[in-house]
């Protein structure tokens, strides 16, 4: 072959590989380990969980924001991604909580930390002050705010309603439906286009504005928070790509059109929220594309468009308007579009904008009073106060971004000559405080003007300890933050609940917060509230608002992290404070308000009991107030369900009862909900309880009958998960009732209905009653017909679902019945399809066996997986490779007549060009190699062998490993005397390979190696073997632990091999290498050769290098012996006494390591000897090991301890309590205490047995203290 | 003890042992040890037919009557506490 041409196609192979280096580390690694980085990471746990079952529902009345029937997406993908490239390479460096939040979450910092309320049982009958709030006030709020918000959705209704009927007019040949769509793209598109005819009804909708505000708020996120690859798809594809350049809103684009805030040029588009990025192009443009998918780019702080000063705006002032100051007067009532936006994520040079956006808001800051008594007259003029009811603005999430002003933040407090201060580079943080970053000076600022110190109130003092402590913890290094988490520990109750609070909540609403930030935080809170009991009460609201975000976190340990501290806030408040603290906010007007309430509150279940809540969740779901109410409340119960799982049983009955009711709700989201949460109790009681649903399954089943869409799905869900608790006869005859509907909605278009389709059918047909003829008959038809479809295999929850539910079919029906129909689509076009059939058949396969299948259909079986397997272009699942391997394992011998053709397929891709596909084939190898056995393929196999040992040059180390699995694949079934290549041949080649440092190739030749030398050694000579005593040295570096085990072993079998003296040489002398880990595994290995060739053989060498003055050396043969006496077990009574001088000697020894190994040592002598009769021997060595017992290093006294174990096992526990007698009432406390540690020990092990040994008490005037007991003789 | 030592096996290893009825510690007085040793000799006779029966015999008591003595006598084996001197 010609050389070069090789070459060239080598390195475009190799480029290719660049390319796809992702898709071919996923294989090597351990999957579990490291994540497939060309699958997502996260697969087979739920990427999110729902919180959206019923999220559409605040949205009802909206039309703008109304949402697709379904969407396809898994919500997770928006998540936006960190690119995990640079990941791969090294840590994962810490990453803001917002960034991988979606929208939804994000809401959490749109919420207000209320202010404290009223404790009644702090104050008891005493009236409240005035100006506390009470429960009452605080409901009184929400109703307000919920008849505001109804005023507000009729006033935008009846405005929409007007705007479409004017413009019914100019647009009665454009389809409505188009325009109807839910995003505001539409309805800003609109504006654009009928910019010269409609210019009229804009004007009136812009100077509404702050009208229109609150209701499209939500909308913001909404709409590019949803995957809609539909819509996607109906854009020009190169457009809808994500392009970022054209996202980046820069500043020096100022007078770019797309980045104007629209005020300026389309007065229209102002309401509808995020002017620049929302504003569709003008009509000039072609189209407006929907192609912004979320990306990090569009997180850049929204008010860099808005607060920039336009060249042609009249007044600065009027540039930002719309945005951000906080004075400004129209928007305050309202949080603003703008400050939604503000994501965090702070770069650099978003830092630098920030400031420079600062810098201009601080010459635009508004005027103090006294510059306005400066510059106005002083007489003709009056001041006014501010209207009674003007609040200033607490939004979190404008805080970040909004300039301090004198009235806004504590931050400016600070005086006038110091400001500005912090608008450059970071001034270093005084008095040893860890460095602030600068999200930090809103919170910390005031910590870096110590200059008055001492001139602050008593108060302030303590506020700046807290906030020094909460820095410290915050930012500093572990130890600072140690100490600083326990004096805030320590002092909670003396700085009171209060202040405490009012520091820590604002900081974990602070946008940038990193998870590492959070954790920290939290367990302060966690800390403090331990500490504060009580006193917490009320903080009771303000704490959950900002802790109940943490339970839908997508982190599974930050909603652990949640759940605890609710857990343990309701422990400390009391179900009365948390009861009256949370009721207001189950019939919020945010869904999202609702949605973590009922989380928190099933937390507060679980850590109070169900009955204590029973009462009122019952009140709450019968509610007749409001449909919310009764929706949390039901919601209540379904979390219940989820977070406690069998705990639910004893109360089950009550909690059907309580929910029964929803499901003839007037309100369909009840309805849904109420299904949900039934499914959701049925799933937790399984397999028990059904006795407890009696009463809803008439009305579920007659629902379903009634019902379409998505309290359907919901219903179906409940039935999926009650029909398995049924006895076989209500089972079958419940599932023939829902089987009519679930065929119905076979053929539904909906995703999320089909996967509960597929699911229901999953459970209805495991369920025993369900017999095999009435599947076979009834089912699989329209089964088959409307999911055995490629589209199925597209979704991978959709394929998921679709193979279990198959799998589970096949169970009842049997093989045949289900491979017949498949078989053909081995060889279909789409090749997610093939896989998705190629899975079905494995796990089929896997699961019942080969004896249903006939000949023809084996044939058919045969050509369609061979046809699959070559056609594969991508398998990171290695799918198509466990399907061949488990239908050749299951067909067993009857592969023989197809074995030469699957052979020939191998070997021809053995030799493909693709590095992906000799793996591929040297891997199908080690999965088939015990059929050809069983087929008695001996010459083939051997055939093969020679094969792979002629590829045993191959460069790619993955190849490399799978040709290494795949021979000693061949090596364990044929045997050492029939392999060919002959061994002798065989491992001389292998020595170099295991130089090879790639992890895959080290396992594989490790096991070939040891392999060879348990069974084959005599085939090598020992020179060689030798020779891979010294390659193997250098194994015991390798990370993975599987290595250094056969690593270890394989030295064992070597010895046997050629006896121990060189092996030993060779360890013995890498007792001086420097390296831990290599010390430790020889010792190990030192062990392990004591073993198979006895410790006889050993011992000798071993204790003559404990001579060698060398600290690591000696600590490595006491290892050794320790390991010896371990392995060795009762063995050890010969050798005993040989070693008890040496270790006599180590005991005694000044280094602190000797002692502890020696104890460790004599531990497993002892517990090996237990019973043997070398007492003698034992108690000399107690008695060097007892003068340990008063170190203090941790591991020292660990094994101490444990070796005084040992001997009680050994010796007896009474002579062990002699030694303890004489320190148990020592009178130096020290001494007391660890005897009694090791008296209790010498009791909890052998409390009997020490009966016959306690010391003769004498009694004393009023006490008897002997056991006369003892004395009596017959 | 060093910070570090803090939360490893040895400091737990006291507060596992405090768990069990019967362990000990420094402030223990010759008073509550002796309790603990009668009430463990008396489970120990109990448990063991063979000394249960061997008493019986010597005391010419009935195994039964034997086993409610000991048991009754686990209930102040030593007597009421003495006065705790100072404090």
């Amino acid at each position: 072959m010609d050389n070069t041409d090789a070459e060239i196609a080598k390195t475009q192979e190799e480029r290719r590989k660049m390319e796809e280096k992702a898709s071919l580390t996923s294989v090597t690694f351990d999957a579990d380990l490291y994540g497939g980085a060309g699958s997502d990471k996260f697969e087979g746990y739920a990427l999110s969980i729902p919180v959206n079952e019923d999220e559409e529902e605040q949205e009802e009345g909206r039309d703008v924001v109304r949402r697709m029937a379904s969407f396809t997406g898994p919500r997770a993908v928006d998540i936006p991604k960190v690119s995990e490239d640079d990941e791969e390479v090294g840590f994962r460096r810490p990453q803001k909580i917002t960034d991988r939040e979606d929208e939804y979450r994000r809401r959490r910092l749109k919420r207000i930390i209320s202010p404290e309320r009223h404790d009644p049982f702090a104050s008891g009958e005493k009236t409240p002050d005035a100006s506390v709030r009470t429960y009452a006030d605080v409901m009184k709020e929400q109703a307000l705010d919920r008849e505001k918000e109804e005023t507000l959705r009729a006033i935008s209704k009846k405005k929409e309603e007007e705007k479409s009927k004017r413009q019914e007019a100019p647009h009665a040949a454009a389809p409505a439906p188009a325009t109807k769509r839910r995003n505001r793209w539409d309805q800003s598109q609109d504006d654009g286009s009928s910019n010269g005819t409609a210019k009229k009804p804009k004007i009136t909708s812009a100077s509404s504005s702050d009208w229109d505000l609150p209701d499209s708020t939500p909308g913001v996120g909404r709409w590019d928070a949803t995957p809609t690859p539909g819509r996607v798809g109906d854009a020009t594809p190169s457009i809808s790509r994500r392009n970022r350049w054209d996202e980046t809103p820069t500043p020096g684009r100022l007078a770019d059109a797309d980045a104007t805030p629209a005020g300026a040029v389309t007065p229209g588009a102002t309401p509808s929220g995020m002017t620049w990025d929302a504003t569709p192009k003008i009509a000039g443009m072609a189209t407006p594309t929907p192609k912004r998918q979320r990306s990090r780019w569009d997180e850049t702080p929204a008010s860099m468009g808005s607060a920039t000063p336009l060249p042609g705006a009249a007044t600065p002032a009027a540039a930002f308007t719309p945005g951000l100051t906080p004075v400004g007067g129209v928007d305050l009532a309202t949080p603003t579009p703008g400050a939604i936006n503000l994501r965090g994520n702070i770069t650099p040079e978003q830092f630098n904008l920030l400031r420079w956006e600062r810098d201009i808001e601080e010459r635009n800051r508004p005027l103090t009073d006294e510059e306005l008594d400066a510059l106005f007259p002083q007489e003709g003029y009056s001041i006014l106060d501010p209207p009674a009811s003007y609040v200033p603005i607490r939004t979190p999430a404008r805080k970040l971004l909004a300039t301090p002003t004198p009235m806004g933040t504590p931050l400016y407090a600070i005086p006038e000559e110091n400001r500005g201060q912090h608008y450059d580079v970071p001034k270093e943080a005084p008095g040893g405080l860890p460095f602030m970053k600068p999200e930090d000076y809103q919170y910390f600022g005031a910590l870096l003007n110590e200059e008055e110190e001492e001139q602050l109130s008593p108060e302030e003092q303590k506020e700046r300890k807290i906030m020094k402590l909460l820095l410290k913890v915050k930012n500093g290094t572990p130890p600072q933050r140690k100490t600083a988490l326990r004096q805030l520990t320590d002092k909670a109750c003396e700085f009171g609940a209060g202040p405490l609070f009012n520091r820590i909540l604002p900081l974990l609403m602070q946008p940038t917060l990193e998870d590492q930030e959070r954790h920290l935080l939290v367990k302060v809170i966690d800390r403090v509230l331990y500490k504060l009991d009580e006193l917490v009460r009320p903080f009771v609201h303000k704490i959950l608002v900002v802790i109940e975000p943490l339970l839908i976190d997508e982190d599974y340990y930050a909603r652990v992290e949640g759940r605890e501290i609710i857990s343990n806030l309701s422990k400390a408040a009391g179900l009365a404070s948390m009861i009256a603290a949370m009721r207001p906010d189950i019939d919020n007007i945010d869904e999202y308000v609702r949605n973590t309430t009922a989380r928190a509150f099933s937390v507060v279940a679980s850590a109070l009991g169900i009955p204590a809540l029973l009462p009122f969740l019952k009140a709450v779901c019968q509610s007749k107030k409001s449909w919310q109410a009764r929706h949390t409340g039901i919601k209540i119960v379904q979390q219940i369900a989820i977070l406690m799982g069998c705990a639910v049983l004893p109360h089950l009955r009550s909690l059907v009862e309580i929910i029964e009711n929803g499901l003839n709700d007037e309100n369909q989201k009840v309805r849904t909900i109420t299904a949900l949460s039934l499914a959701a109790l049925a799933e937790a009681a399984a397999p028990y309880g059904i006795e407890s649903f009696d009463s809803v399954l008439k009305p579920l089943w007659k629902g379903i009958r009634s019902h379409r869409g998505k309290v359907l799905a919901a219903f179906l869900k409940a039935i999926g998960f009650i029909i398995p608790l049924m006895d076989a006869m209500y089972a079958s005859y419940y599932t023939k009732e829902v089987m009519i509907i679930l065929i119905r909605e076979f053929q539904s278009p909906d995703e999320e209905m089909k996967k509960i389709v597929l699911k229901v059918v999953k459970q209805c047909v495991s369920t025993e009653g369900v017999e095999a003829d009435y599947i076979r008959s009834d089912i699989l038809p329209e089964f088959f017909k409307h999911f055995w479809v490629r589209r199925m295999a597209l979704d991978r929850r959709n394929y998921k679902q679709l193979v279990e539910t198959t799998v589970e079919i096949t169970n009842k029906v049997g093989v045949a019945d289900i491979v017949g129909r498949v078989v053909e689509d081995l060889k279909d076009e789409s090749e997610p399809y093939r896989r998705m059939v190629m899975e079905t058949i494995e796990k089929v396969l896997a699961n019942l066996g080969a004896s249903d299948i006939d000949p023809r259909l084996e044939e058919l079986l045969i050509d369609g997986i061979l046809y699959a397997f070559q056609e594969q272009t991508s398998d990171d699942a290695n799918v198509m490779l466990n399907g061949f391997g488990a239908v050749v394992n299951a067909l067993g011998e009857r592969v023989k007549a197809y074995l030469p053709q699957i052979c020939g397929t191998i070997k021809w891709r053995l030799n493909n060009k693709s590095a992906k596909v000799r793996q591929q084939a040297a891997d199908l190898i080690s999965r088939i190699a015990i059929v050809m056995k069983q087929c008695r393929e001996e010459q083939l196999m051997g055939h093969l062998g020679v094969v792979l040992y002629e590829y045993l040059g191959e460069e790619y180390p993955e190849v490399l490993g799978s040709i290494l699995g795949a021979l000693k694949a061949i090596v364990n079934v044929i045997g050492m005397t029939k392999m060919t290549p002959p061994i002798k041949d065989l491992l001389p080649r292998l020595t170099p390979i295991l130089k090879n440092r790639h992890e895959k190739v080290q396992e594989n030749c490790i096991d070939l190696v040891g392999r060879i030398a348990d069974r084959g050694a005599e085939f090598v000579p020992a020179r060689e073997w030798m020779r891979i005593c010294f390659e193997l040295l250098e194994m015991l570096k390798a990370h993975k632990k599987g290595i250094r085990r056969a690593t270890v072993n394989t030295f064992g079998y070597i010895a046997k091999a050629i006896g121990p003296q060189d092996v030993l040489a060779t360890l013995l002398n890498n007792l001086k290498v420097q390296e831990r880990q290599n010390r430790v595994c020889t010792t190990v290995a030192i062990a392990i050769v004591a073993e198979t060739c006895s410790p006889f053989t050993v011992l000798p060498a071993l204790m003559n290098e404990y001579r060698v003055p060398e600290l690591n050396v000696q600590n490595g043969v006491l290892k050794s012996l320790s390991f010896l006496f371990e392995y060795i077990g009762e063995m050890g009574k010969d050798y005993i006494y040989a070693v008890t001088p040496l270790l006599e000697d180590a005991l005694m020894d000044r280094d602190l390591v000797h002692r502890q190994t020696a104890a460790s040592a004599v531990k497993h002598m002892a517990l090996g000897v237990a019973g043997l009769g070398c007492e003698d021997a034992l108690v000399h060595l107690l008695n060097f090991v007892w003068p340990n017992i008063f170190e203090t290093s941790p591991h020292v006294i660990n094994a101490v301890m444990e070796a005084i174990e040992g001997m009680r096992v050994a010796l007896g526990a009474a002579t062990i309590l002699n030694y303890c007698l004489q320190g148990l009432f020592h009178p130096a406390r020290k001494v007391r205490e660890v005897y009694w540690k090791i008296y209790n020990s010498l009791y909890i092990g052998s409390q009997d047995s020490l009966v016959a040994a306690y010391p003769i008490l004498e009694d004393e005037e009023n006490n008897i203290f002997s056991r006369p007991e003892l004395m009596m003789f017959v | 003890m060093q910070a570090s030592d803090r939360f490893n096996i040895n400091s737990q290893l006291e507060h596992l042992q405090a768990k069990y009825v019967g362990t000990g510690h420094a402030d223990l007085n010759r008073f509550e040890w002796a309790v603990n040793i009668q009430r463990d000799s008396y489970a120990s006779y109990i448990g063991h037919y063979p000394m249960l029966s061997y008493f019986a015999l010597a005391e010419n008591e009935s195994i039964g009557r034997e086993r409610y003595n000991f048991m009754q006598k686990m209930l102040l084996p030593c007597g009421l506490p003495p006065d705790r001197e100072e404090e």
